[in-house]
């Protein structure tokens, strides 16, 4: 791919640069080094992560814009989603997020047995908090929080009593403010959404990393694939931990 | 083999020259080596002859849009056809064309060699971003196929999302993945040039070119993925009905305008910033002189990226946004004028300090410069509020943007393929017919947007496909500017082509030009240098190249 044929004629037949150290099979012909090599792609990574930070910056955009203009309906909407799962799954998150940090160290280390079974615990953590998703999902299903045509704002404009004191739930909504909460679980769906699939990505490099770290092809002082996922991994988790107080909490908030 | 006085143009004796025998074309046989390749000089290629394709499907609908306006009466095309075409015209010229231009052609074949680097830092990126051109341009010509698009380019909320029923889902998803193409190349320009630099290649040593296509892949990374995710939500709301935009639902449609154009007014930066880069090397080529306020230019550049992200309003002055708010972006957006006219200012003193040869990319630059100036002045007209509410929406600003994007853009991009066609083929094109068709373009390109300024000015809208009779001259005289451009277009896609097997042995450094794609072989090596060279003069030192000895120079046999 590299043009391998015409960069091989170029080098010095033993494959060692003018550094007088041996390169190892990934070092590439255009780089000078592989401290280049390592620094560009760290780099490069970070980048990226600049235009996802600008990628889901619209998302949040929409979000603080619409949660100041719709304050009330916002309010009402989050309290239709579950704390408890949402703060579990925010848990399941952070200890996946915790596993993919010791699987860069086994992988700094050279321990390759360890490094594989961490990614495989993060694949686990990942997989679980995806599953709770889908059970959140189905509930809003159920309950027509779906924006479009099934969509019900009856329970925001009647809110249901407590059965033992007969009192309201939750304050009631006007008609139109009512119809707001649609904005509300529109980027509800949206943000999660996207959050989702990038976990679903993420699950999917894993799945590619997994068997090559079984091959030993990241401990044997070539780290850069696991260092620049578990930038990516992490970056998944932050976002994450800004969406759960914006789309969970927002009642914690004096409002 | 001396220079006339009126021309430096410095070809090997062409009783004995040949091209060097192994270089990049011939690396390695066959379409697969082509299309599985990781030299950016032949992704440049492969863009090359992609971009063409989709510029010609381009102005194809360009003309029969033309065509259509020749006379008053709706006679060539109903008007929803109409409406699709001017809709992919928009598409497939910003997206396909403008944006890749000259970064993903001329920057990737020349900008690694500008700093001494072998290739980009990620070739399987660069090629993947080819890839995704194609994957999306194919999206977008099924859209076609399938019907069309009638949203214009803007895709615009909620005709897009709840009032047409065309193929906006096609069409977005199609735009949204060479939004990839174009993230990717910014990407791969910003690390290669921050890390890719050879030893003495110092930040104020760099090519002017490297220094805009740095800013404007600052810009393609920060605003493209703020137009994919509003893509997204666009379809989203199209196909299964959540309500961001939608006001039935409580959504705004104002805030789909302020996401996209915060992507697309710097867009029009990463489409113009690359040809900036061009000119700055072709005018200090041909006056012989380092450009003017080296530093003034190259942080002008990043101003200009900068400023950019601060004046997307002006494109909603009459869409509701307050009249405060208005005023900001007004006077903002006068502010983006002043880094481009420094870079005007100081090319204009270069030359008038320099001694001036006038050779085919310098006649392209000056056509840049003279068609530049009046669409980036006209562009403060539409700037000032009063003014804007007047001309917004009507041939003004069809005359405007076609001032700088094509008149601009497209000559940079011309200027710039003349310039460094040697280097890439390692032949010339026959002198005589390029000049043609850089006087061609002028004047045909002249002749179909002046017109324009003046129909807007006399308040005929854009986008509409029947005008009353008393505007039918202007018109006229439009369409047959631009029968004249399509000749200007024409020309040097068959010269050029015969210029590959015909044209005259160039060598290394036909213009005798200081930048280290011409210290090479041409066409070059695949892997550009023999030795890392080290860097030990500034950049456009023409005294160093005069002491600098023929065998110096770095070719294989
Ligand atoms: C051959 C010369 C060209 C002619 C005669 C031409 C003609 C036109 C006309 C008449 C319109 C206005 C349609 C309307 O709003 O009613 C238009 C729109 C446009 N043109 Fe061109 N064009 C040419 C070349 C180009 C090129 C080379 C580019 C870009 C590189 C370009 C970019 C655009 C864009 C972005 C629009 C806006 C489309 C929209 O309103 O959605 N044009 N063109
Ligand atoms: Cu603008």
């Amino acid at each position: 791919m590299d043009n391998a044929t015409t960069v091989v004629a170029m080098q010095p037949p033993a494959a060692v640069d003018e550094h007088e150290h041996v390169s190892l099979p990934q070092h590439r012909h255009h780089f000078e080094t592989e401290e280049q090599q390592r620094e560009a792609g760290t780099f490069g990574m970070w980048l990226f992560l600049l235009t996802e930070i600008m990628f889901f910056g619209g998302l949040f955009f929409s979000y603080l814009l619409y949660r100041n203009w719709y304050n009330p309906a916002f309010v009402a909407a989050s309290n239709q989603l579950s704390i408890p799962l949402g703060t579990a799954n925010t848990a399941v998150l952070i200890t996946s997020g915790f596993f993919m940090a010791l699987a860069v160290w086994a992988a700094e280390m050279k321990k390759k047995s360890l490094l594989v079974l961490f990614l495989v615990l993060t694949t686990l953590f990942g997989v679980v908090f995806l599953g709770v998703k889908y059970f959140e999902y189905k509930e809003k299903w159920e309950k027509h929080h779906i924006p479009g045509e099934h969509f019900d704002i009856s329970e925001f404009v009647n809110p249901p009593r407590d059965v033992k004191t007969g009192k309201l739930v939750e304050e009631p909504l006007p008609p139109d403010m009512a119809q707001k909460t649609q904005v509300f679980f529109s980027l509800y769906f949206a943000m999660t959404g996207m959050h989702a699939l990038h976990m679903i990505i993420g699950v999917g490099l894993l799945l590619w990393l997994i068997p090559r770290s079984q091959r030993g092809d990241f401990t044997a002082g070539y780290v850069a694939p696991i260092e620049n996922f578990a930038l990516y991994w992490h970056f998944v988790d932050i976002v994450w931990i800004f969406l759960f107080p914006l789309l969970y909490l927002i009642n914690r908030h004096p409002v | 083999m001396s220079a006339t006085s009126s021309t430096i143009v410095n070809l090997p004796d062409q009783t004995t020259a040949t091209l060097p025998k192994r270089n990049y074309i011939n690396a390695e046989d066959g379409m697969l080596s082509w299309l599985l390749t990781g030299d950016h000089k032949r992704i440049a290629i492969l863009y090359l002859i992609s971009i063409t394709f989709f510029f010609f499907i381009g102005g194809a609908f360009a003309g029969l849009i033309r065509l259509e306006l020749l006379t008053p009466q709706p006679d060539l095309v109903a008007s929803d056809t109409y409406n699709k075409l001017f809709s992919m015209h928009g598409i497939v010229m910003i997206f396909l064309f403008l944006v890749p231009s000259v970064p993903a052609t001329i920057g990737n074949f020349v900008l690694p060699i500008m700093i001494g680097a072998k290739d980009l830092a990620f070739p399987k990126i660069n090629l993947l971003s080819w890839y995704l051109y194609w994957i999306g341009g194919l999206f977008t010509l099924a859209a076609l196929v399938l019907g069309g698009v009638d949203t214009g380019w803007t895709f615009t909320t909620p005709l897009s999302t709840h009032y047409l029923n065309t193929h906006v889902v096609t069409a977005g998803l199609g735009v949204f993945i060479i939004g990839f193409s174009s993230i990717f190349t910014g990407l791969n320009f910003i690390v290669t040039i921050h890390r890719m630099r050879a030893p003495g290649m110092t930040w104020f040593r760099l090519p002017l070119f490297v220094w805009s296509n740095y800013a404007a892949s600052i810009l393609m990374v920060l605003g493209t993925p703020v137009l994919a995710i509003t893509l997204v939500l666009v379809v989203l709301e199209r196909t299964i009905g959540i309500g961001v935009f939608d006001p039935t639902k409580g959504g705004d449609p104002l805030l789909f305008q302020h996401l996209f154009w915060f992507y697309s007014h710097p867009a029009v930066y990463i489409m113009i910033l690359p040809g900036m880069g061009v000119i700055s090397e072709v005018i200090s080529t041909f006056s012989r002189k380092r450009v003017f306020g080296y530093t003034a230019v190259a942080f002008s550049s990043v101003a200009i990226a900068l400023f950019a992200f601060f004046v997307w309003a002006h494109h909603m002055f009459i869409m509701g946004v307050s009249n405060y708010s208005a005023l900001v972006f007004s006077l903002l957006t006068m502010l983006v004028a002043v880094p481009s006219a420094i870079k005007v200012f100081n090319w204009s003193f270069t030359m008038q300090k320099g001694s001036v040869t006038f050779e085919t990319p310098m006649l392209y630059a000056f056509g840049f410069l003279g068609l530049f100036t009046i669409g980036g002045m006209t562009g403060v007209f539409l700037g000032s509020l009063g003014m804007d509410i007047h001309l917004t929406e009507t041939y003004f600003i069809v005359a405007h943007f076609h001032f700088v994007m094509v008149g601009g853009m497209l000559m940079a991009f011309l200027a710039g393929i003349h310039f460094w066609w040697p280097k890439m083929t390692g032949r010339m094109y026959p002198e005589s017919l390029s000049k043609l068709a850089a006087v061609t373009t002028f004047i045909g390109f002249n002749l179909t947007f002046l017109p324009q300024f003046v129909l807007g000015y006399l308040g005929m809208p854009r986008r509409y496909h029947a005008y009353p009779p008393e505007f039918q001259v202007l018109n006229v005289l439009s369409t047959a500017g631009a029968t004249v451009l399509g000749v200007g277009y024409l020309l040097p896609l068959l010269y050029l082509g015969w210029s590959l097997k015909y044209g005259a042995i160039a060598g290394n450094n036909p213009w005798q030009a200081t930048g280290l794609e011409w210290q090479i072989q041409s066409p070059p090596l695949t892997e550009n240098f023999i030795e890392t060279p080290v860097v030990d003069y500034e950049a456009y030192d023409y005294e160093w190249l005069a002491n600098k000895t023929q065998n110096e120079v770095t070719t294989v046999g």
